[in-house]
C-alpha cells in the first residue's frame, strides 16, 4: 500500500509569532518545526504501511528552510519526502495549497492519503477535502480511528455526538484528529538515517500549477481581549442571582 | 579585517547561542529528548518525586527511542556520538536528575561493561534487551564502608569448580530493586572482577533505601550477596582489574558534565520568568539591581557549563578526552549547577520551597549529584595529582 502524509512545517508554537505587516503573512524563520497535529497523521501512515506492507511518502509544500520540520518525520520512519518550495507559492489560498500538493500527489501515486484536520499556523481546515475532490476520490474527515485493508478503509468520523462509521473504496484521503494514534517519538536510529532518506524538491511550475494570488489578506486585528466575568458575593442570596442570571442568558 | 560585531541582543535563554555550536542531526535529537521530556516527565515529576517512585513504564518508551546505551555500536544501541549521549542526558537532568540517573545507570554502567569487557555470548544474551528497556540493570561498585576508595571493598567472588560464589553487600546502588540484572565487581585471586549476576540468583537480595531527600524519583538499593554461585560464564572476561570498574565510572562522569547543566538551566529559567512576573514594590523583582546580578550570574554559569561540556564531547568523539578532563566537568559543572539552583531558590521566595516549580526539587538532587559519581573532593584530588604530579589520596 502506498501511503502519502501531507505535512507541514511551521514556525516552533513555543516561540513568538510575527505577522508581515505589509502583507500580513506569517514571517517563516528558517528553522521550522512539524506541525505538532502531522504527527498522528505520520503516524497513522506507519502503521498502515508497517501492518500491510508498503511505503509511506511526504508531501509538504512551504519553504524548506533548514527542512528540520521534514527531518523529523522521515525521522519518526516515513520513506521519503517531496518538498514543493516556490516563492511565487508565498500567501497561496487554500485551493493553491490543495492544487499544489494534489499535483505532486498524483505524481508520486498513492493508495491512500492522510492528512491532519488543519494546520497549526494556518487553521483553514479546508485542504483534505479540496485535495480529494482534486484528485477525484473520496474524503473521509475527522478521523478518531482508522482501519485499511482489502481496498477499503473505514474510519470512524468524530461527531458532535459520537462518532459514524463511514467506509470507502480505496484509494481516499483520510484526514485524522489528534489523538487517532499515539505518535512515536523518533528513535536515534531513525534520526541518523534521515539525513540519508531521499527527499525531492519541486517547483510550483514543475508541477503546472497556476500560482497566481486569488485571495488577499486585507487587515489583521487582535482578538479582542476577554471581558471581565460577573462576581457575586454569596450574602445567603447568591443563588437566586445566579438563577436569574442563568434565566436572562435563557439557559433555563 | 574582521566582520562588523552584530547589534541583536541575544536570545535571554540561549545567551552565548550555544545552539550553533551543534549540528542539525543533534538539535534533532535533543529537541526529540526535549519533547519527551516536556510531555512524559515535566507533567508528572513532581508527584513521582513526592512519593519517591520513578516511573518504571518509561523504560520501554526510552528503549524504543534508543536512550538506553545510546553511544554503543552494535547490540541493537543507536551508537550516537559521545556528544548526542551528552544532550541527550542534559534534557534529561532538565527534566529530574533521577530520570538521568537511571539512563546514565542502565547504559554507562550496566551495559557499557558487558558491551566493552564482556563476551560475545554475554553481549548477544544482555545488551539488545537493555536496549530495547526490556531488562533493567544496575551497577554494584560502592560498599557500606567503601566509598571514595573503592578498592577496599569486601565483596569476593571464589572459584568452587565451574562455578564462582559471591558474598558481600553493595551501598548505594541506582535502580536496585528494578533490575533483572546486576553488575557486580568483587575481589577475586586474580585482582578485581566484574560479573553480570542475574537479580533472582538465590542469595541475591535487594533492599530499598527509604527516606531519601534527595533524588527522589529515582529507586535507590543496597544489595546484599549471600553465597550467589553463578557459573564462570556470567565473568566478564574482559578486565580483572579497577580498570574496570573505573572505565565505566568514566562514562557515567562524563554524562553528569553534561547533564547538570540542564538541571541548572531549568532553575535559571524558572527564577528569570518569576523575576518578570512577580510583582514588588510596584515592579517585577527582575528590576532591582540584586536580582539583575543574581540572574547574570546564573545565565553565565550555565552557557560556561554548556561550553565546557560541549568541549568534553567533542574530545570524546576525538578520543583524546583524559579522566581529569572528565574530572574537570563533573566537579565544577555540578558545583556551578548547585549554586545556580540555591540562587533561583532564593529568588522564588516562599514558591521556591514548593514543588510546584522545579528549582527546590533539582536543589535538592543535586545534593546527591555533587557527591555521588566521584565527589566534589575525589574529582579534586584527580585534578590535583594531574597538576602536580603526586596523589593525595593514597
Amino acid at each position: 500500500m502506498q501511503v502519502v502524509v501531507c505535512v507541514k512545517q511551521i514556525p516552533d508554537p513555543s516561540g513568538t509569532y510575527t505577522l508581515d505587516p505589509e502583507t500580513h503573512f506569517l514571517v517563516r524563520p528558517d528553522e521550522q518545526v512539524l506541525d505538532d497535529t502531522d504527527r498522528y497523521g505520520v503516524e497513522m501512515g506507519l502503521q498502515i504501511a508497517q501492518a500491510h506492507g508498503g511505503s509511506v511518502t511526504l508531501v509538504s509544500m512551504g519553504p524548506k528552510g533548514s527542512m528540520q520540520g521534514i527531518r523529523q518525520a522521515l525521522a519518526m520512519g516515513a520513506d521519503r519526502a517531496v518538498v514543493v518550495d516556490d516563492a511565487d507559492l508565498k500567501g497561496s489560498d487554500a485551493l493553491t495549497t490543495a492544487q499544489v500538493l494534489a499535483a505532486a500527489i498524483q505524481r508520486t501515486g498513492f493508495d491512500l492519503v492522510i492528512t491532519g484536520t488543519e494546520s497549526t499556523d494556518g487553521y483553514s481546515g479546508v485542504v483534505p477535502q479540496m485535495l480529494a475532490e482534486l484528485l477525484d476520490v473520496p474524503a473521509l474527515t475527522y478521523a478518531t480511528e482508522v482501519e485499511a485493508r482489502d481496498g477499503k478503509v473505514t474510519i470512524n468520523r468524530q461527531t458532535s455526538a459520537g462518532y459514524d462509521v463511514v467506509e470507502a473504496s480505496l484509494p481516499a484521503v483520510v484526514s485524522v484528529t489528534a489523538g487517532v494514534v499515539e505518535p512515536r517519538y523518533p528513535t536515534f536510529k531513525g534520526i541518523m538515517d534521515a539525513k540519508k532518506k531521499e527527499v525531492e524538491e519541486l517547483t510550483a511550475s514543475d508541477l503546472g500549477v497556476d500560482t497566481s494570488l486569488r485571495q488577499r489578506v486585507t487587515a489583521v486585528e487582535p482578538a479582542p481581549e476577554r471581558e471581565a466575568g460577573v462576581k457575586i458575593e454569596d450574602d445567603g442570596e447568591a443563588h437566586l442571582k445566579v438563577v436569574e442570571l442563568l434565566q436572562q442568558k435563557k439557559v433555563i | 579585517m574582521t566582520a562588523d560585531i552584530s547589534l541583536t541582543p541575544p536570545d535571554p535563554k540561549d545567551f552565548l547561542d550555544t545552539d550553533s555550536l551543534f549540528d542539525e542531526e543533534e538539535r534533532l535529537l535533543r529537541d526529540t529528548v526535549r519533547d519527551f521530556v516536556r510531555k512524559e516527565i515535566l507533567p508528572n515529576i513532581a508527584d513521582w518525586w513526592e512519593q519517591g517512585v520513578f516511573p518504571v513504564e518509561l523504560a520501554k518508551t526510552m528503549g524504543d527511542m534508543g536512550l538506553l546505551g545510546m553511544h554503543l555500536e552494535g547490540y541493537g544501541c543507536a551508537g550516537t556520538s559521545g556528544t548526542a549521549y551528552g544532550l541527550a542526558c542534559l534534557e534529561l537532568e532538565a527534566g529530574d536528575s533521577g530520570i538521568r540517573s537511571f539512563v546514565s545507570v542502565q547504559g554507562s554502567l550496566a551495559m557499557f561493561p558487558i558491551w566493552k569487557f564482556g563476551s560475545e555470548e554475554q553481549k548477544q544474551e544482555w545488551l539488545p534487551r537493555m536496549a530495547a528497556g526490556e531488562v533493567i540493570g544496575c551497577f554494584g561498585l560502592t560498599e557500606p564502608d567503601s566509598g571514595s576508595d573503592p578498592a577496599s571493598m569486601r565483596t569476593h567472588a571464589r572459584r568452587d569448580g565451574s562455578d564462582w560464589i559471591i558474598n558481600g553487600s553493595k551501598m548505594w546502588i541506582t535502580n536496585g530493586n528494578l533490575a533483572q540484572v546486576a553488575i557486580i565487581w568483587a575481589r577475586t585471586d586474580e585482582g578485581i572482577n566484574g560479573f553480570i549476576v542475574p537479580t533472582d540468583t538465590p542469595g541475591f537480595e535487594a533492599h530499598e533505601i527509604k527516606h531519601k531527600a534527595s533524588l527522589r524519583a529515582s529507586v535507590t538499593s543496597e544489595l546484599s550477596l549471600d553465597d550467589v554461585r553463578v557459573p564462570d560464564a556470567y565473568r566478564l572476561p574482559g578486565v580483572s582489574s579497577m580498570r574496570g570498574p573505573l572505565s565505566c565510572l568514566n562514562e557515567a562522569r562524563y554524562g553528569i558534565a553534561w547533564g547538570v547543566v540542564g538541571a541548572a538551566r531549568a532553575c535559571f529559567e524558572a527564577a528569570l520568568d518569576y523575576s518578570l512576573e512577580r510583582q514588588q514594590f510596584g515592579k517585577p523583582i527582575g528590576s532591582f539591581q540584586l536580582t539583575q546580578r543574581k540572574l547574570v550570574e546564573m545565565m553565565i554559569a550555565v552557557n560556561r557549563g554548556m561550553l565546557v561540556a560541549h568541549h568534553l564531547g567533542r574530545r570524546k568523539d576525538a578520543g583524546t578526552l583524559t579522566p581529569h578532563q572528565i574530572s574537570f566537568g563533573k566537579m565544577d559543572n555540578t558545583r556551578n549547577a548547585l549554586e545556580v539552583a540555591r540562587t533561583a531558590r532564593g529568588i522564588l521566595g516562599g514558591n521556591g520551597i514548593t514543588l510546584e516549580y522545579p528549582v527546590f526539587r533539582h536543589m535538592a538532587n543535586l545534593e546527591t549529584v555533587y557527591t555521588y559519581e566521584g565527589t566534589n573532593e575525589i574529582h579534586t584530588l584527580i585534578m590535583g595529582q594531574a597538576l602536580t604530579g603526586i596523589e593525595a589520596f593514597s
